[in-house]
């Protein structure tokens, strides 16, 4: 199959991107000042990431809608106001993840915003799930263009006049050169921030406007850094369908109302979970020194007994050190709690440790 | 500079009577992105030519430098150990990995010289 191209591909090139193949997409891994300079300018200004590759899954309906929805998803659907969005997972029977997702009440239904390895086989899923009852357009005539660090809201609202008011975790549609486009505040980076949904034949203009007021270009490189500081989870990494949302520590995100209803797919794994708690769950890693402990590392007590693996790690440039997470033994789970990191076959001291690495500085508001 | 050789591996090398002092070409800082780990050879150990004899890891992965010639490792850069920018900086000059006693001159010989080395660098990365 041919890799697939965004919007912003002509840009990209015109700034001296590096491309990989990701998620079957010709995407920027860096740009020429590479990703410490990216990741860093993210934080202290603002950084503009195409994530076009990921799905915009748009579904259509009523009450009924909603109460289907209710069947998937571990949310509180009917009270998510007009406009608000809710971190969630697709899950299978057992709980395992299929994917993780942002989805937000509009108008008319939904908008679920889905990672691009997983879009495809997400859709499949939700229409056998809901019987083809409803209109689901996963929508490729759309470009996805978040916008994150300090000064993105002072730099984005000088284009799209009124995103200033947006709060976190909450959308609208706006207006960019007439045409329709909604823009959520959020993000995956541990900034303040926005995601914007516009038309594939503005993306570049918009971009081009938003860097011409002082963002700049962010590849893929960074944005791994950026959310590995901010604790956030990659999916194929740190989640998977060998992982529950309570493994995951990501039981936050599951609405209490509705585990003591308790009928929404996986929930009898999810109760039981955490009635009974779990055996294995993801925490914060703080190698000890320099060495970087990536993915698939192994994870050993001080009884040199092996308790776990690593699911992503890096070096954080914030923090100016290695930075990982991974999936250790429950009762090896306890901040603080001193582990060893088996890289290249040598032991290398660690600290379990709470996430975020990097504290956020999301502005107001919260849902 | 006419005395500095050049590995396959992206190593460069310089000679100083027995002593040779080793680090990676600017091509290779390139071609690696940040560099934010450095690992070096203990010293007073012995290396063999094209054996590992250190890691370098940017912010996607992590990568061996070899030896080009076999030796003693006599003296290593903790200054790149401590803060492993200084391989982007300054990657032919100061930040130099490790130096060697070497055993066998005439290793030296199957090494590339700089025009070689920049046309095999230009060649293997297009």
């Amino acid at each position: 199959m041919e890799t697939k191209k965004t919007s912003l591909y002509q840009l990209h090139q015109d700034c001296n991107a590096k491309f990989v193949e990701f998620a079957g997409y010709q995407m920027p891994i860096q740009y020429s000042e590479g990703i410490v300079e990216e990741h860093k300018f993210t934080r202290n200004h603002s950084g503009i990431f195409d994530v076009s590759h990921m799905g915009q899954l748009f579904i259509y309906g009523g009450k009924d809608l909603i109460k289907d929805l209710e069947k998937i998803f571990p949310l509180d659907l009917k009270n998510l106001k007009l406009n608000h969005s809710k971190y969630s997972f697709l899950m299978d029977k057992d709980a395992g993840i299929h994917d993780d997702l942002i989805i937000t009440k509009i108008n008319e239904g939904f908008l679920i915003i889905l990672n691009a390895a997983c879009k495809d086989n997400d859709f499949k899923i939700l229409k056998e799930l809901l019987r083809e009852k409803y209109k689901m357009v996963l929508d490729e005539n759309r470009s996805l263009i978040a916008i994150q660090g300090p000064k993105s809201s002072q730099i984005l609202n000088k284009v799209v006049d009124g995103v200033n008011d947006l709060n976190f975790m909450s959308g609208n549609w706006f207006s960019f050169e007439n045409q329709k486009v909604y823009i959520t505040r959020s993000g995956y980076t541990g900034e303040d921030g926005f995601e914007i949904s516009i038309p594939n034949d503005f993306a570049d203009k918009l971009t081009r406007e938003l860097i011409d007021k002082g963002s700049k270009l962010i590849g893929l490189g960074a944005r791994d850094t950026l959310r590995l500081e901010a604790g956030l989870c990659l999916y194929g990494h740190d989640l998977d369908k060998d992982k529950t949302p309570v493994e995951a520590n990501l039981k936050w995100a599951i609405s209490k109302e509705r585990i003591s209803k308790g009928d929404f797919i996986g929930s009898d794994i999810i109760i039981k979970q955490l009635n009974d708690g779990v055996s294995k769950i993801r925490v914060g890693i703080k190698p000890e020194g320099r060495i970087i402990a990536r993915e698939k590392t192994k994870i050993f007590n001080q009884s040199d007994v092996h308790i776990g693996e690593i699911t992503s790690g890096t070096f954080g440039p914030s923090v100016n050190g290695p930075v990982a997470m991974g999936y250790v033994e429950n009762e090896f789970s306890k901040k603080d709690t001193k582990v060893f990191l088996e890289v290249r076959g040598k032991k290398h001291p660690a600290s379990i440790c709470s996430l975020p690495f990097y504290k956020k500085s999301y502005v107001k508001g919260v849902n | 500079m006419s005395d500095v050789k050049y590995s396959k591996e992206h190593e460069w090398i310089k000679l100083d009577g027995d002593v040779a002092t080793i680090g990676i070409t600017k091509h290779a800082t390139e071609m690696l992105g940040d560099i934010v780990f450095a690992e070096l050879p203990e010293k007073g150990s012995n290396v063999e030519k094209d054996g590992t004899a250190g890691v370098v890891e940017s912010t996607k992965a992590a990568s061996d430098v070899y030896t080009p010639v076999s030796g003693e490792v006599v003296d290593t850069n903790q200054a790149i150990v401590d803060d492993p920018s200084k391989i982007n900086q300054d990657p032919e000059n100061s930040a130099w990995f490790f130096k060697l006693k070497i055993k066998d001159p005439a290793e030296m010989d199957t090494l590339m010289n700089k025009d070689d080395y920049d046309k095999f660098a230009k060649e293997t990365s297009a």
